[in-house]
């Protein structure tokens, strides 16, 4: 069953574990500068927004690489970068719409999320509800949810 | 690791920044952060030097779990000798500023000397250079961050800098990063004034190494497990951050309000954290707009607050209309139950201001608190105060008196010199709430015996975060006392302060110790570090620290005498509540502590104790 990784911003606070688990995860340190999910500051809004790879069924990123390189996990349906293929030209990090393939000048290949083989260490670390892993198709029924219980709210309050 | 093993040295008066190795030796000994950058401070500075002349130095650490996935892994501290005080200091802050300094790959950085006009030091990575920040000067903390992040053209560079307070060198300023947190207390933002060195700009992506990855990730997860699973620091800190203790405080009795003359506040439910909560008539809008994290923070104690734009602070205002910083427990009872103000929305607009101009709250409304009192007793007058009626519980008043402190105008001048030179100058110094100079906090020694000591005997001058007794006597962390008896309490006071002084030199944040002991720290600082760390380790290298702090300070000329509380304390009996009859029994606390410390009867750390603590 494919799983889609969630990001609910209304729940980030902007402790930033999940940028170390991340880049625990492939650099074996923790360095926030290399981690493939970001969470973004909007201070006067008071809002932290964490965005990483999306994995775009129709993957731009894939379909523009000259050598192949990115491919599709079977089990997870994650677009993966084959560091042994990659030769660093960036065509990937200019196709893609939402700046989440990047390139990492310590290695010269390109850095993008690939669900940690099913596992990500970022929702696991995520101490609120920001982060979580659903199953493909129920994205949007966390919402629908909240809206459901104000519907409900709002009917009572009608009807008193 | 997973210290980085280099020291930046910025040499102010001769524009140099160098690195050099860390004395690995002392990280042994005293871990790092306040430990290790207080054993540099003692190593190379004269205690009895003017903490505002050029021989004074200014250190700002990590710690070994610094910007590590460990919980609440991003803290930093600055040590020097306090501008406040003259005693050692030590201000600690969360924040974001602290990892990226490690990120950049140094432990700490140490200035010294006095540059012959204002700079800021811009680090990335291994590059460290000091720019010209006449710009800068003159700037308030939020404008010169959004001045060099502008400039620098990198969103990512994290700041922390002084604002006007710092640079009239105001003896409550503090050194603020992230624009609203802050290396509060002792006056090291003063400091830092008089260094003319405005801010510190820090950009790091080298990333934190930890001796064993595996061991260091199941080590930090079962503490996180801990912190989730705990209601303090799973629940009640993240609801209502450090102002879950107002009304808990209060209902002990043990509130210090209107300059401790009492020691409950009838206000006290409207300015907590339940009343940010609620729901405003005026906008339909809360006080509190969210909570937010520290750097590896799962607690997410900050507050995020917006003040209702209709209200007289910050109508027409529109920078302070905005969300930023709110009250915590402590900013909250100093502006609000100390000078009896019980206005919510004017005592979020007093912290904002003290965030973007950089002072401490504390000693911030602890001073003004003084200062109505002598108002009141007909001590000072308008002719003082500039035509501001210091009553206690005018929101005016403390609002003006803020607004001229923040500006270094007028009598604002007088109480940015704090409560003990304030009373002093007024010749009412039994009116001043302080320890070695340095003011109270939020809890009266009345209520909580434990305190009295606690504060009597604080390194730094009074403080509640050298030896937080207040988590036993009222919550029952590690285990209940009774808060109204000085039974016991030497030996309380003496294990708070040395497991807080390890927990400051680890990188992680004292608040974990609702729910954490040393046996769980201790862990994660083994995998993560060279070397073989215990929890009996860390207490004994508390207690080093702790002895190391008051050798300091007794060369810089404080004796056992500065171990004392103002008289009030002493004399006057609370009058309300659960401590009703009760003075602090320091006298019945004092002569066992100095027992148990292996000091003598007039408070001096004998050779054997130095001996075996290797000191």
């Amino acid at each position: 069953m494919e799983k889609v990784l969630l990001m609910d911003a209304k729940a980030c606070t902007g402790c930033m574990q999940c940028e170390m688990a991340c880049s625990y995860q492939t650099e074996g340190a923790f360095n926030p500068s290399k981690s493939r999910i970001k969470v973004f500051e909007f201070k006067e809004q008071s809002l932290f927004v964490p965005y990483t790879c999306t994995q775009c069924a129709e993957a731009w990123c894939m379909k523009v690489c000259p050598v192949d390189a990115i491919s599709v996990d079977d089990n997870t349906g994650a677009k993966i970068v084959s560091n042994d293929v990659c030769v660093g030209c960036k065509v990937c990090t200019i196709a893609c719409p939402f700046g989440t393939i990047n390139y990492n000048a310590d290695t010269g290949k390109v850095l993008k999320c690939d669900l940690c083989g099913g596992d990500p260490a970022c929702v696991k670390i995520c101490p609120t509800t920001a982060l979580s892993f659903v199953e493909a198709g129920k994205e949007g029924l966390g919402k629908m949810r909240e809206w459901a219980a104000k519907t409900e709210a709002s009917l009572q309050t009608t009807q008193s | 690791m997973s210290w980085t093993g280099k020291i930046l040295r910025v040499n102010l008066s001769k524009g140099t920044c160098e690195s050099e190795p860390l004395n690995m030796e002392w990280a042994k000994q005293y871990l790092g952060q306040r430990g290790l950058a207080t054993k540099y401070l003692v190593e190379e500075t004269d205690p009895k030097v003017d903490p505002l002349s050029p021989g004074n130095k200014m250190i700002m650490a990590t710690g070994p779990l610094t910007g590590t996935i460990a919980p609440t892994g991003g803290r930093y501290s600055v040590v020097t000798k306090g501008a406040l005080t003259g005693a050692i200091a030590c201000s600690n802050s969360g924040g974001f500023f602290g990892a990226e300094l490690k990120n950049a790959g140094w432990d700490m950085i140490i200035f010294e000397g006095k540059s012959d006009k204002p700079v800021y030091l811009n680090v990335v990575n291994e590059k460290a250079e000091l720019l010209d920040a006449g710009h800068l000067w003159g700037k308030s903390v939020w404008e010169t961050e959004d001045m060099i992040r502008e400039s620098g053209g990198d969103n990512d560079v994290r700041i922390a800098s002084i604002g006007k307070a710092g640079e009239n060198q105001l003896l409550l300023a503090c050194i603020v990063n992230d624009k609203d947190r802050a290396a509060g207390r002792s006056g090291v933002g003063a400091v830092m004034g008089s260094k003319n060195l405005k801010a510190v700009c820090l950009r790091g992506t080298l990333g934190v190494k930890v001796r064993d990855g595996m061991e260091f990730m199941q080590a930090t997860n079962a503490a996180r497990k801990i912190l989730a699973d705990n209601a303090v620091t799973g629940e009640g800190l993240p609801t209502y951050g450090t102002q879950v203790l107002m009304n808990v405080i209060n209902e002990s009795g043990a509130l210090p309000t209107r300059n401790s003359g009492d020691v409950q506040f009838e206000g006290a439910s409207k300015i907590g954290g339940e009343a940010m909560h609620e729901i405003r008539k005026s906008d339909g809008k809360a006080n509190l707009v969210s909570n937010s994290a520290c750097f590896s923070c799962p607690i997410s104690c900050a507050r995020i607050s917006q003040i209702d734009p209709e209200h007289f602070t910050v109508k027409g205002k529109p920078k302070y209309q905005k969300p930023s910083g709110g009250l915590e427990y402590e900013s909250a009872w100093s502006l609000g139950a100390a000078t009896g103000v019980d206005d919510l929305e004017a005592l979020t607009y007093c912290n904002f201001v003290c965030n973007e101009q950089g002072f401490d709250p504390i000693s911030f409304g602890s001073t003004v608190a003084a200062a109505m009192e002598m108002y009141e007793s007909g001590k000072i007058t308008d002719k003082e105060t500039g035509g501001i009626a210091l009553k206690f519980g005018s929101t005016e008043a403390l609002v003006q008196i803020i607004e001229a402190t923040a500006m270094g105008e007028g009598f604002g001048l007088d109480i940015g010199m704090g409560s003990k030179r304030l009373c002093d100058k007024y010749d009412n110094p039994e009116a001043s709430m302080t320890v070695k100079g340095q003011e109270f906090p939020a809890y009266d020694p009345r209520g909580i015996q434990g305190m009295g000591l606690a504060y009597a005997t604080s390194n730094r001058g009074a403080c509640h975060l050298r030896g937080y007794t207040v988590a036993s006597e009222v919550l029952g962390i590690p285990e209940k006392t009774d808060p109204l008896v000085t039974d016991g309490k030497a030996g309380l006071v003496k294990a708070f302060q040395d497991a807080t002084a390890a927990v400051d030199s680890s990188g992680t944040c004292v608040f974990t110790t609702f729910a954490l002991t040393l046996d769980d720290i201790a862990p994660q600082i083994a995998a993560a570090c060279e070397g073989d760390w215990t929890a009996d380790k860390l207490v004994e290298i508390g207690e080093r620290i702790w002895n190391m702090e008051r050798q300091y300070n007794l060369d810089a000329g404080f004796t056992g005498k500065d171990d004392m509380l103002p008289k009030r304390l002493l004399k006057d009996a609370a009058k309300t509540g659960p401590a009703k009859g009760l003075t602090s029994g320091l006298d019945k606390m004092l002569p066992e502590y100095y027992e148990l410390r292996g000091w003598s009867a007039d408070g001096v750390p004998s050779d054997d104790t130095k001996n075996r603590l290797a000191l």
